[in-house]
């Protein structure tokens, strides 16, 4: 195909608001801007009317990704409803009203920006206000102003469609829970700080010597603040140990409180008795130390509970249900199976089942990743959380709630959250042996030191006890995490769970799926066979569809009406290929005033021109219009399909005239990317819902085992792949998300690469927003490097311990030292959390 | 009397003070969302261009 200049420059037009590539069919002469989709036509022009293109230079500066923009023209009608007020809305004092929707298609920087913008773009909304993390966004409006239909149905032309955000109260049980830990985090702090301010003091004292009188004063102030903090922040710790001792599970909390009731009992007997060492400096820095380490871990766990959330925000709450002939608003928990809901058209489908009546177009998107609406009838099943486009259809109700697709995904990702990263399970058992261990060594350090006094014995074990600590135990790993995550970000990896990276650091099945991860989901025509003459023929048909494979034939055989060099199709290498000389389908050529087209969704195109009948589509729907196939032709599909390319049959009346072979490419980095994974150990599957022997060619290109890659697979298939996988060791699946969202969150580490669908994003605990595998194979190496300064810092820490015990041990240990030690110990772990490059510069 | 019976009141009484501003900004939700203020930073150039923009239609 000699069309590599021309096509090359028909690819440059790229979308004025993704910059993704515009489809030849959607090119519009002499336009300034061009436009891949109509969702980015309605984004841009909003944008644009409202004044607020400073949101292409800020998307620029926050290097964020670009996509598609996400809109679905739904109307919102019931947002405006009494009910779902009463579930959603708060009125405040001032009469203006407030509510909480997740918003889909927030990815970047941005997006804060323009989304904020909203009272600039819809008059009565007076504030704003988008959490980044969750997806959220609190808007404050005056209701007589302008209604919330109104509102999400702006927030959906830029491109984010809006949800009720559903369990309020579950997250602000939790916001209040994060609040009170936060408060014991600053008054630990207080603690310390004064704690510490008054050691100085006392430490100066011992240097030069100090007055009795102040001495006792700073000693007892000490006291009383150093037990504050034990008791109120410090209890933490207590509780967590009790609890720990009734289950008799191992937790690091259990040295910890041996720490601090040794050290906290010894320091107040002290203080009373008037004689002896306190180290109640050395104990409200554990207890600060300790809690923000812990406060790392909460957030991270928390990640991963918001995206479960965000799964439920995305079915509707209430549901329209047909009884005795009449249609009355229940919510979605009255809902029973086998009742009859109506759906109408530009609303959420809010159950799985059966449609019973109507015929109608459903855009699956969110579960999908696939913005092409399909078309329902009688009999079809619909998802909850799909949305009803074109008209009203009712549906036997099979499945609500935590039963549907949607719900059950939900229920696989908590499932897999709740489990605790394993390295933190290892810190745990490590703690539990360190109780014994220490009570050992302070028994040890008791009878050394029992020839000198009881007293003096008590002393040392006492400070045995507290420097045998696990402090940058509790603090490292939870740390580390935190920065990994957040270098990772910056790049463009959303890592929502530490256990993500532990498993990625170690072997095991590393499960691919074929079209848009390791091929770039491009589609080109590579070969011909057969009458070439029929191709204007075939172009001026396939400009009619905008069908990825239709896109791919007028890309390659030129424009229809374009008088190119004769029926061979291609484009002058002269690089004419200029938009103006490019004239619109149909009106200037009288030779095809009679074309009827009709599309067939998944099997090809059937046109009559003129009387002649065409067909043009994969093998079995050709065959199926009766057309006979002439046996050269028929060893051309052969060898097409030999080839890895997908065979589309083109059929004129009754015969087949031609074979064409449309491939979709390699990725230029899928080579190097499954190269390196299994240099280092991975076993790599292929999983494609694609022809086996498509995708058996795929595999050979790729240098994979024959007997590890599977074509022809259906979605729930995949999820059985994975479930067999995971008996032989850990599986990691990477996965766009269209129909493998399930099996993403079934893996122990689901990896969603660029342009998944909304609900595999929640469902996965990776996601790659960059194009391409590289990023992949450069997950792997940095995990590796994670583990690995996790496993540093751990030695670090525990060789600190061993150091003090000995001074201890020796009697060396005093108030001075241990106070150096602890932060010492610290400093050194978070220097080496930050200092080593973990996802460092490749 | 030396003056630390004085000073180390203050001081406490300062750091209760700080403790309960703390408390209480945390009660009002300003540590809620830690992430999204730091992608706001952008926000200014962004919005002055907007403005000039205005201002010039």
């Amino acid at each position: 195909m000699a069309n590599n200049a021309a096509e090359h420059a028909r690819q440059s037009i790229r979308c004025t608001h993704c910059g993704l590539a515009v489809p030849a069919g959607l090119v519009v002469d002499g336009a300034a801007e061009q436009f891949c989709c109509n969702g980015c036509r309605t984004v841009y022009q909003m944008i644009r009317g409202c004044g607020l293109e400073q949101y292409y230079r800020l998307r620029e500066a926050a290097d964020a990704d670009a996509a598609p923009a996400r809109t679905t023209h739904r109307v919102y009608r019931e947002f405006d409803d009494p009910t779902f007020a009463d579930l959603y809305v708060q009125t405040l004092p001032d009469g203006t009203r407030s509510t909480e929707l997740y918003l889909e298609g927030v990815h970047c920087a941005a997006c804060v920006w323009l989304v904020e913008k909203l009272p600039r773009v819809v008059p009565g909304v007076i504030d704003a206000r988008l959490d980044y993390r969750q997806s959220l966004v609190r808007i404050r409006w005056d209701d007589s102003h302008t209604k919330l239909s109104r509102i999400a149905r702006t927030l959906d032309t830029l491109g984010y469609p809006p949800h009720p955000a559903k369990d309020a109260r579950t997250r602000d049980l939790r916001t209040r829970e994060d609040r009170r830990f936060l408060i014991l985090i600053g008054v630990a702090a207080a603690c310390a700080g004064n704690v510490m301010t008054l050691a100085f003091a006392l430490y100066g004292g011992w240097f030069s010597g100090i007055e009795a009188e102040y001495s006792r004063l700073f000693r007892w102030v000490s006291m009383a603040i150093g037990v504050v903090s034990l008791a109120w922040p410090g209890s933490v710790f207590f509780r967590g140990a009790l609890a720990a001792i009734r289950t008799r599970t191992a937790h690091l909390d259990l040295p910890i409180a041996l720490a601090l009731l040794a050290g906290g009992v010894a320091g107040t007997v002290n203080t009373i008795a008037g004689r002896g060492e306190i180290y109640f400096d050395s104990l409200t820095m554990l207890v600060f130390l300790l809690l923000v380490g812990r406060w790392f871990q909460r957030r991270q766990q928390r990640y991963a509970t918001d995206a479960v959330e965000m799964l439920f925000s995305l079915t509707p709450s209430t549901a329209r249900v047909v009884c005795d002939g009449a249609v009355r608003e229940a919510p979605i928990e009255a809902v029973r199976e086998g009742d009859l809901v109506e759906v109408r058209a530009g609303e959420s489908v809010p159950v799985d089942g059966a449609v019973e009546a109507g015929t109608s177009w459903i855009d699956q998107s969110l579960l999908t990743g696939e913005s092409r609406p399909v078309e329902v009838h009688a009999g079809q099943i619909v998802h909850a959380g799909t949305l009803n486009t074109a008209s009203t259809i009712r549906v036997r109700v099979a499945a609500t709630g935590a039963r549907t697709r949607v719900g059950r995904l939900a229920a696989l990702v908590e499932a897999s959250s709740r489990s605790r990263a394993p390295i933190v399970q290892f810190a745990d058992r490590v703690g539990a042996w360190f109780v014994p261990a220490a009570l050992a060594l302070a028994a040890a350090t008791f009878a050394r030191w029992l020839s000198a006094g009881a007293g003096g014995a008590t002393e040392h074990a006492v400070a045995m006890l507290i420097v045998t600590c696990p402090c940058a135990l509790g603090l490292a790993t939870p740390l580390i995490f935190t920065i990994a995550i957040g270098r990772a970000a910056r790049r463009g990896i959303l890592i929502k769970g530490a256990t993500a990276l532990e498993v990625l650091a170690r072997r095991g099945t590393l499960l691919l799926d074929k079209t848009g991860t390791i091929t770039s989901g491009e589609i080109t025509l590579v070969r011909w066979a057969g009458d070439e003459s029929v191709k204007p023929m075939v172009a001026a048909i396939e400009s009619q569809s905008s069908h990825p494979i239709a896109r791919a034939f007028v890309r390659a055989l030129g424009y229809p009406g374009e008088r190119t060099d004769s029926a061979a199709g291609p484009d002058p290498p002269d690089g004419r290929a200029d938009r103006r000389d490019r004239p619109n389908p149909g009106p200037d050529d009288a030779e095809r005033t009679n074309v009827r087209v009709e599309q067939i969704t998944g099997a090809g195109i059937s046109a009559s021109i003129d009387g002649m009948r065409v067909r043009i589509g994969s093998p079995a729907f050709v065959r199926a219009g009766g057309a006979a196939m002439p046996p050269d032709l028929e060893r051309e599909e052969q060898a097409i399909i030999a080839a890895a390319l997908t065979p589309v049959l083109i059929a004129r009346d009754d015969r087949v005239v031609a074979v064409a072979g449309l491939g979709d490419s390699l990725r230029p980095d899928a080579r190097a990317a499954t190269g390196l994974l299994s240099t280092l150990g991975w076993r790599l599957g292929l999983l494609s819902g694609d022809h086996p022997a498509i995708a058996a060619a795929i595999g050979r290109q790729l240098g994979l085992a024959a007997t590890a890659v599977h074509g022809g697979i259906m979605p729930e298939a995949k999820l059985a792949h994975v479930h067999a996988a995971r008996r032989a060791g850990r599986v990691v699946m990477v996965g766009d998300g269209v129909n493998d969202a399930a099996a993403l969150a079934a893996a122990d580490v689901g990896i969603a690469v660029h342009g998944g669908a909304e609900a595999a994003l929640a469902a996965a605990d990776i996601y790659l927003s960059r194009p391409g595998l590289a990023p992949l194979a450069a997950l792997v190496r940095s995990a590796r490097r994670v583990m690995r300064t996790i496993y540093v810092t751990l030695g670090v820490s525990l060789g600190y311990n061993l150091t003090a015990a000995a001074l201890a041990f020796a009697g060396l240990i005093n108030p001075i030292l241990a106070a150096i030690l602890m932060p010492l110990s610290s400093l050194t772990v978070l220097g080496l959390a930050i200092g080593r490059r973990t996802f460092g510069d490749e | 009397m030396s003056i630390v019976y004085v000073l180390l009141p203050v001081a406490l009484l300062l750091a209760i003070a700080g403790v309960i501003a703390f408390i209480w900004s945390v009660r009002q939700g300003q540590y809620d969302d830690l992430d999204t203020p730091a992608l706001r930073v952008l926000h200014e150039d962004a919005d002055a261009a907007t403005a000039r923009e205005s201002d010039r239609e």
